[in-house]
C-alpha cells in the first residue's frame, strides 16, 4: 500500500485527456448527425418527420449506460469480433450526443417564426439556402445556451465509460483509489476536477441565456 | 396576354372554403387593389399568386406559366413576383444591406462586389440610404416596411404583391410607406394590393376588386366602383369604412 502522491495526480491528469478526447470525438461525430436529425425532424415530409421522431424517442429512452454496454459487450456477440473500448464508447457517445443535441437544435429551428421561412422562400432562394442563411443563424442563437448545458451533461456522462474499462478520469480515480486505499481523498480530487471544468461552462451558459434573451 | 390570369380558383383550409371560383386578370402596369372585410379571402388570394398557398382548383397563370406549389421553376417564378408582408418579416440577424442583397447574391443576380451598390440604389428608391448599416430592430415600423419593399425591388420583380402592408403600422407611419408605393406605381410597376387604405385605393389604383365571402363580388375602376356600388354588400362596406 502506498500514499496518494504525485504519481496519482499525474495519472489523473493523463486520464483527464481521455475524458476530453471522448467529449471531442462525441461532438465531432455527434453534431453533424444531430444537425441531420434536426433537419429530418423539421422537414416538410410527414413520414420522415414521424419516423425520425420514433427513432429519437427510442434511443432517448435507453440509458447511456445501456448504450455503452451494448456497444462494448453486446455488439461483439453479434459481430463475432471484439471492439476496442475507444471505438465502442465513441459510438455510444456519438449516438447519445446526436439524439439529444438533435432535439435541442430542432427546438431552436422551430422557435424561428414560420414567417421567416416564408419571407425567404418568397425571394426565390432554395430551401437549403433559406435554412442556411436565414433560419440556422437565428436558431443557433436560440439553441446555444441549451447546447452548452448539454456539453456539461456530456462531460459528466463520459465517466460512465469507466464501466467498460476505458481509462478516463473516473476510471483513473478508481485505479488510484484501489492502489492507495484513500477513496475519499481521491474521489474528492476527481470531483473537483469535473467541477472545475463544468462550473465555468454552466456560468457561460447562464450568461448566454441572459445576453441572447436580452437582444431578442 | 394578361400578366396574371386567375381562373376559377378554389381554396379551402380544412373544412373552411375561403375561395369560391375566383377569376381575375391583371394586365401589365395595372395597380389592382383588393378590398373587402376580414375573412373575405383577400390575403389568401394574394398568397396563392406566388404559391405561398396551394390552390385546390382552377388555375393561375403568370406570364403564361401555370403556377403550383411543386412547379419545377418555383424559385424563378418567385424571383419575378415579389411580396411584401404585413409583419415586414425582415431577417433580424442581418443588417439592412444583407437583408436586401442576400437573395440577389445567392441567385447570381449580383456579385458580392456590386452588392452594396445594389443595396444603396434600392434603398434610394424608398428613401433610406442612411440605414444601410442598421439592423432591422433599430428601425421604426415604417422604415422596416420600406426596407422590406427595397428587398423586393432588389430582385427587379415584374409584379409586386402587397399584403396589408400598412396594417401593423402606427397611423403616423402609414403615410411614408404609401408614398413609396405611389412612387412605384408612377414608375409603372404592376402591383396587387390587399389594403384597408381606401384613400390609396381611390387615388392610385387602376382597378378595385371587392371580395365578399370568397368571391369577387364587384370589380371596376375606382371612380365607378366607389361612386356607384352595384351590390348592397359593397355599399355597406364603403359605408363602414367612411366612418373610420
Amino acid at each position: 500500500m502506498r500514499q496518494f502522491s504525485m504519481i496519482d495526480l499525474v495519472a489523473l491528469t493523463t486520464a483527464l485527456q481521455y475524458t476530453v478526447l471522448l467529449v471531442v470525438l462525441a461532438l465531432a461525430f455527434g453534431s453533424p448527425l444531430a444537425l441531420f436529425l434536426a433537419l429530418l425532424r423539421t422537414t416538410q415530409s410527414t413520414i420522415l418527420r414521424l419516423f425520425t421522431a420514433f427513432v429519437l424517442q427510442l434511443v432517448q429512452g435507453i440509458p447511456l449506460l445501456a448504450l455503452l454496454m451494448f456497444f462494448y459487450f453486446g455488439l461483439p456477440v453479434f459481430l463475432g469480433v471484439q471492439i476496442p473500448p475507444l471505438v465502442a464508447v465513441t459510438v455510444a457517445f456519438t449516438i447519445y450526443t446526436a439524439v439529444f443535441l438533435g432535439e435541442i437544435w430542432r427546438g431552436g429551428i422551430e422557435a424561428v417564426k414560420q414567417t421567416q421561412w416564408e419571407a425567404a422562400a418568397s425571394l426565390g432562394i432554395s430551401r437549403w439556402q433559406q435554412f442556411r442563411y436565414v433560419i440556422a443563424p437565428q436558431a443557433m442563437k436560440i439553441a446555444l445556451p441549451a447546447t452548452v448545458g448539454f456539453l456539461v451533461q456530456l462531460i459528466k456522462g463520459t465517466s460512465l465509460a469507466a464501466v467498460v474499462g476505458f481509462v478516463e478520469l473516473t476510471r483513473a480515480g478508481q485505479l488510484a483509489s484501489a492502489a492507495t486505499f484513500q477513496p475519499l481523498l481521491i474521489y474528492s480530487v476527481v470531483a473537483a476536477i469535473y467541477f472545475a471544468i463544468c462550473f465555468p461552462l454552466t456560468l457561460w451558459s447562464r450568461k448566454l441565456e441572459a445576453v441572447l434573451n436580452g437582444s431578442r | 396576354m394578361a400578366l396574371v390570369e386567375i381562373r376559377n380558383v378554389q381554396k379551402s383550409f380544412g373544412a373552411l372554403k375561403v375561395l369560391h371560383d375566383v377569376s381575375l386578370s391583371i394586365e401589365e402596369g395595372e395597380i389592382v387593389t383588393i378590398i373587402g372585410r376580414s375573412g373575405s379571402g383577400k390575403s389568401t388570394l394574394l398568397r396563392c399568386i406566388n404559391a405561398l398557398e396551394e390552390i385546390d382548383g382552377g388555375e393561375i397563370l403568370i406570364e403564361g406559366q401555370k403556377v403550383y406549389g411543386k412547379m419545377p421553376n418555383l424559385k424563378e417564378l418567385r424571383q419575378r413576383v415579389g411580396i411584401v408582408f404585413q409583419s415586414f418579416n425582415l431577417f433580424p440577424h442581418l443588417k439592412v444591406e444583407r437583408n436586401i442583397t442576400l437573395a440577389p447574391t445567392l441567385t447570381g443576380r449580383a456579385s458580392k462586389k456590386d452588392a452594396r451598390e445594389l443595396a444603396l440604389s434600392c434603398l434610394a428608391k424608398v428613401g433610406l440610404e442612411e440605414k444601410v448599416d442598421s439592423y432591422p430592430e433599430q428601425l421604426s415600423g415604417g422604415q422596416q416596411q420600406r426596407v422590406a419593399i427595397a428587398r423586393c425591388l432588389a430582385m427587379s420583380p415584374h409584379l409586386m404583391l402587397f399584403d396589408e402592408v400598412t396594417s401593423a403600422l402606427d397611423p403616423e407611419l402609414v403615410g411614408e410607406v404609401l408614398k413609396v408605393m405611389e412612387d412605384m406605381a408612377r414608375q409603372g410597376m404592376t402591383m396587387v394590393l390587399v389594403t384597408h387604405e381606401m384613400g390609396f385605393a381611390r387615388d392610385v389604383a387602376t382597378k378595385i376588386v371587392f371580395m365578399h365571402q370568397g368571391r369577387v363580388w364587384e370589380e371596376g375602376p375606382p371612380s365607378e366602383l366607389f361612386a356607384n356600388p352595384k351590390t348592397p354588400e359593397l355599399r355597406a362596406f364603403i359605408g363602414s369604412t367612411r366612418q373610420t
